[in-house]
């Protein structure tokens, strides 16, 4: 029940761009187009997925003070969590690099529609910041991670996809010159926000 | 100052703001302004950052093989971003503000103006321009932090840097604190700028 709670809420409530507005940049650059934001939205999900779980491994057994006691008990004192920034972020691109490889040599097809979006995610803010919520958030067990990170990473999906849907519509109203593009993006992405703001205080 | 150099200074600010022409760095721009003094601090860190990565990535140019140079850049940004934060930390005042700033902090790292710079001008030039290119576009930056962040506290609490300037009858409008009105503020300010500079409008 927990896991549902949490799944839920990491898709609507704490939705990473209406509640913290992370992976902005992509988020606007991208959503052009259902297909692309379609794509984009598809591979954050992925990434978030294996990233979260990792680096909540590395934050549990090497990164947190006293982590490392499982080496020995001289190391109980030990406090490495000033090296998070620098590892999580090494494990996001390394594991990009990984997976783009991976993708690129058996599923040739999902390589070529993702195209250039696949690296791009290493500097992604939402899959950074999914790793730093973690870590503050002091999950206990291997699962909240896992769910977290496909929650969070669903929440985006949806917000991207659904704003690339409006965004078709949109070129074809109306818009006064100077709000022409970004502008109006902007505004429309408050106004989702406010939109997702019902459902604030969600509990399952 | 020659012509150059002065126009890598002030084209960041006006007519090439990192946020309202380029749209980058965004995610960090909107969660942070709700105090003026957080927006103050995010700035200044970001300044630093931009600055100084940089410098370093320009000083290491020719050395830095292009195939690995992301995870490079990453590496001299994560370093940079390290040390602010750790100062951050450290300072007596600062540490509220360190913990208000949450995980927003850490995410400079990936702060696309970080990287942009470093793509597009470090990789290219001397040091010094390059560290005055990373500079001006912190300023650019943050001058639409302070901006948002002026509008947000003053209508949003009614108070400036935690002092009150509103007349104290004022009933604080809760929608501005709130995440969506960052973005509608955003919006605005793009529609005043682009109103302002017809070069800038799209098609």
């Amino acid at each position: 029940m927990e896991y549902v709670s949490l799944f839920v809420k990491s898709i609507f409530v704490d939705n990473m761009i209406f509640a913290y507005f992370l992976g902005m940049c992509s988020y606007l650059a991208v959503s052009k187009n259902v297909k692309t934001a379609n794509g984009l939205g598809l591979a954050v999900i992925f990434v978030l997925f294996f990233t979260l779980p990792i680096n909540w491994a590395l934050n549990k057994f090497v990164l947190q003070p006293g982590a490392l006691s499982w080496l020995g008990p001289q190391f109980a004192s030990v406090d490495l969590s000033f090296l998070s920034f620098i590892l999580f972020i090494a494990v996001i691109a390394a594991f990009v690099q990984l997976v783009e490889m991976f993708v690129e040599k058996f599923l040739p097809s999902l390589y070529s529609s993702l195209g250039i979006f696949l690296p791009l995610i290493a500097v992604n803010c939402a899959i950074l910041g999914g790793s730093l919520f973690m870590q503050q958030r002091d999950f206990a067990s291997f699962g909240e991670p896992l769910v977290y990170g496909l929650g969070s990473g669903l929440g985006w999906y949806l917000a991207i996809v659904s704003l690339a849907a409006i965004r078709e519509k949109l070129s074809y109203s109306n818009v006064p010159a100077p709000l022409k593009g970004v502008g109006i993006t902007f505004i429309t992405v408050g106004l989702m926000g406010m939109a997702f703001m019902i459902f604030m205080g969600i509990q399952l | 100052m020659d012509k150059k150099l002065k126009e890598t200074i002030l084209n960041p600010i006006l007519k090439g703001n990192p946020i309202t022409v380029l749209i980058l760095g965004i995610c960090s721009s909107l969660a942070v302004t709700v105090q003026l003094k957080g927006a103050l601090v995010m700035a200044l860190s970001v300044i630093v950052v931009t600055g100084l990565s940089s410098l370093v990535c320009s000083l290491l140019r020719n050395t830095i093989p292009m195939r690995v140079r992301i995870i490079v850049q990453l590496v001299v940004v994560a370093m940079m971003v390290i040390l602010v934060d750790q100062i951050l930390k450290a300072g007596e005042g600062t540490y509220a503000i360190d913990k208000q700033l949450s995980v927003y902090i850490g995410l400079i790292i990936t702060n696309c103006i970080v990287m942009g710079r470093i793509e597009a001008f470090a990789l290219g030039n001397k040091p010094i321009p390059s560290l005055l290119d990373g500079l001006a576009n912190g300023l650019g930056y943050g001058l639409i932090l302070v901006i948002v962040a002026f509008f947000r506290e003053l209508l949003g609490s009614g108070t400036l840097f935690g002092l009150q300037v509103l007349p104290a009858g004022y009933v604080p409008n809760n929608l501005v604190i709130l995440p969506p009105f960052a973005l509608i503020l955003l919006g605005c300010i793009i529609w005043v700028h682009r109103a302002c500079d017809k070069d800038l409008q799209e098609k």
